[in-house]
């Protein structure tokens, strides 16, 4: 898997859920560009003017809880973002975002979430399960991803992944 | 050692003899669901495999798939009607017979049909494209929710991967109070582990509790272990079960049940005798008070409806408070079916509500997610029977709402406060 590199935008909150992620109104809505227009407005409304192409979401745990809306990961991943670090996720959060191919759930230790900054520039290195930050010059451990769960990161998502050949 | 009931469906379905938590293992579904929700993300889904060369040509079985029309009915505006519209095309385009659509007989809130129509059964494994799926599990189904890339695959594919939750067993023992209800004990347990207690785990009830509660009880129960993060919950079938779904289906079905040797990551146990009725408190389902800790906070606004709080059973509750009485704050009750609605209508509970000044609306999820039909005003404060209190849940972001049983929410209508069930007159 290929090295990311990118800026955080942090969030160091715990339980963000999907009712502000992506609130209800917008459920009726499946353009995906239109969905990343009102990314994270329960939260932040000006989410979408801080946001660049390829920033890092960093979070307090169990993000993503709520419903099973896959326009959460659909509308983070239009907004930019490429990747979610926190120290866990909602199970069907996680599911949408590896499955739908939208962006990777990295699991990290809650005194990491501490440690970085927002604005900071990370390099994330998923061969190696590290996180180089290259502006306080730290690095940190990441989970790595279960052996499934890496092999449809790889694949880009479940549709292009034979998940007949695993049984 | 032997399988609780989670990882025995799941064993059956991908034709293991054993399993074990962690495991990942490829399953059979036997039932699928979509709305108007997901399903149109579905189509969306397909749309795009289309553009990469992978074309959906038939379902892997319609008789399996049903579809339920519950978020933006009656629909909302131009976009929710354009939803439903391409939603019955597509059903018809893919041969899927059981469409419960509104305005045409029998509809209603999906995770409500599920059991009233009888459409999951015992020992089968049942996915939705709606996060309170899970509460299909209180018929001894394993029942999870899944989003749209997850459902498309199972829809074309008819499988699609788990990995083997572990599970948390609940036993519940006791004599229940007056006044108790299950969304009063599921409250009470999300507030102790907390909105990730059960994250990526099963949860299952048993004790008896459970052995004397009825389906609709059962259902509650099951329906809010979604808000604890647990990929389902789940109860063993008994005779309740099979007596409750006599009447709703003649469809065969195979129960399973846990070992007696079962292992369970960790087992909590429940007296219940002094449970007090329990509210949760703005904005997480595990801020939980006892009501009457919080009487005499003002309120603009009961709700009663969703798949949470808007069946038969709750709608009793309610109307046992209401009768004869004048609700003070605005009041809005709305049947989770259409056969519930008939039937309240015929009990004389849509009277009891109609008369005491509330408004009685169609059933559909509306104002509980947020979506339309009385949704919350800045700062308006309103106690709902439904599941979530996150921000903006219900309406503006700046509205709030507390989560408590019917009986707690119909006390609170009438006397605009909230209420204990037993302060009132």
């Amino acid at each position: 898997m290929k090295i990311l590199t990118g800026k955080v935008i942090k969030y160091d909150i715990e339980n963000i859920d999907t009712d502000v992620i992506i609130p209800g109104p917008y459920l009726k809505i499946h353009d995906h560009k239109e969905l990343g227009k009102h990314s994270m407005e329960g939260l932040d409304p000006n989410f979408s003017s801080k946001v660049n192409k390829g920033d890092f979401m960093v979070t307090g745990k169990n993000f993503g809880c709520g419903s099973s809306r896959e326009h959460a990961p659909i509308a983070l991943h239009e907004s930019g973002i490429q990747a979610i670090l926190a120290p866990s996720f909602a199970r069907i959060f996680y599911r949408n975002a590896v499955d739908g191919g939208y962006l990777l759930p990295i699991e990290i230790e809650q005194d990491i979430v501490k440690k970085i900054e927002d604005r900071d520039e990370l390099e994330i290195n998923l061969n190696e399960n590290k996180i180089f930050n290259k502006t306080q010059k730290e690095e940190y451990l990441i989970k790595p991803f279960p052996e499934l769960i890496s092999k449809i990161v790889s694949a880009g998502g479940l549709i292009n992944f034979k998940i007949e050949e695993q049984n | 050692m032997g399988m609780n009931i989670t990882e025995k469906i799941l064993a059956k379905a991908s034709n293991r003899t054993k399993v074990s938590p962690d495991d990942v293992v490829i399953a059979n579904i036997d039932k699928v669901m979509i709305h108007d929700v997901s399903g149109p993300g579905v189509i969306k889904v397909f749309e795009l495999w289309e553009n990469k060369g992978i074309k959906l040509d038939k379902l892997y079985d319609p008789e399996k798939v049903w579809i339920s029309e519950d978020h933006f009915v009656p629909a909302s505006d131009k976009v929710s009607a354009n939803n439903i519209s391409l939603l019955s095309k597509w059903s018809k385009k893919f041969n899927v017979k059981k469409h419960y659509k509104y305005g045409l007989g029998q509809y209603g809130i999906c995770h409500t049909l599920s059991h009233e129509e009888g459409l999951i059964l015992p020992g089968e494994l049942y996915v939705g494209g709606d996060s309170h799926t899970n509460t299909s599990g209180a018929m001894g189904a394993l029942a999870v929710g899944l989003g749209h890339t997850d459902i498309a695959y199972v829809l074309m594919n008819g499988k699609i991967w788990f990995k083997i939750p572990e599970t948390i067993l609940f036993k519940l023992s006791g004599k229940k109070p007056d006044y108790i209800m299950a969304k009063d004990i599921i409250l009470k347990i999300i507030g102790e582990i907390g909105t990730d207690g059960a994250n990526y785990k099963a949860m299952q009830f048993s004790g008896d509790v459970i052995e004397k509660m009825s389906m609709e009880e059962r259902l509650t129960l099951t329906n809010m272990t979604t808000e604890a993060g647990a990929k389902n919950g789940i109860i063993e079938p008994d005779n309740t079960t099979y007596g409750y779904l006599k009447s709703r289906t003649n469809e065969k079905y195979t129960p399973v049940y846990s070992d007696v040797d079962a292992e369970y990551s960790e087992i909590y146990s429940y007296e219940i005798g002094d449970l007090e009725p329990i509210v949760a408190k703005p904005f997480s389902p595990k801020n939980i008070s006892v009501a009457r800790e919080l009487q005499g906070i003002e309120l603009d606004k009961a709700y009663i409806g969703s798949c949470t709080g808007a069946k038969l059973e709750d709608l009793r509750n309610a109307a046992k408070i209401m009768k004869g009485k004048k609700v003070k704050i605005r009041t809005e009750v709305l049947p989770a079916a259409q056969s519930i609605f008939l039937k309240a209508m015929k009990e004389g509970l849509v009277n009891t509500f109609l008369e005491a000044g509330a408004i009685v609306g169609p059933p559909t999820c509306g104002a509980c997610c947020g979506a339309h039909m009385g949704v919350l005003a800045k700062d308006e404060v309103c106690i709902s029977t439904t599941n979530r209190n996150f921000p903006g849940r219900m309406g503006h972001v700046e509205s709030k709402t507390y989560l408590a049983s019917p009986l707690v929410v119909a006390s609170s209508a009438i006397s605009g406060k909230i209420t204990d069930p037993r302060d009132v007159d």
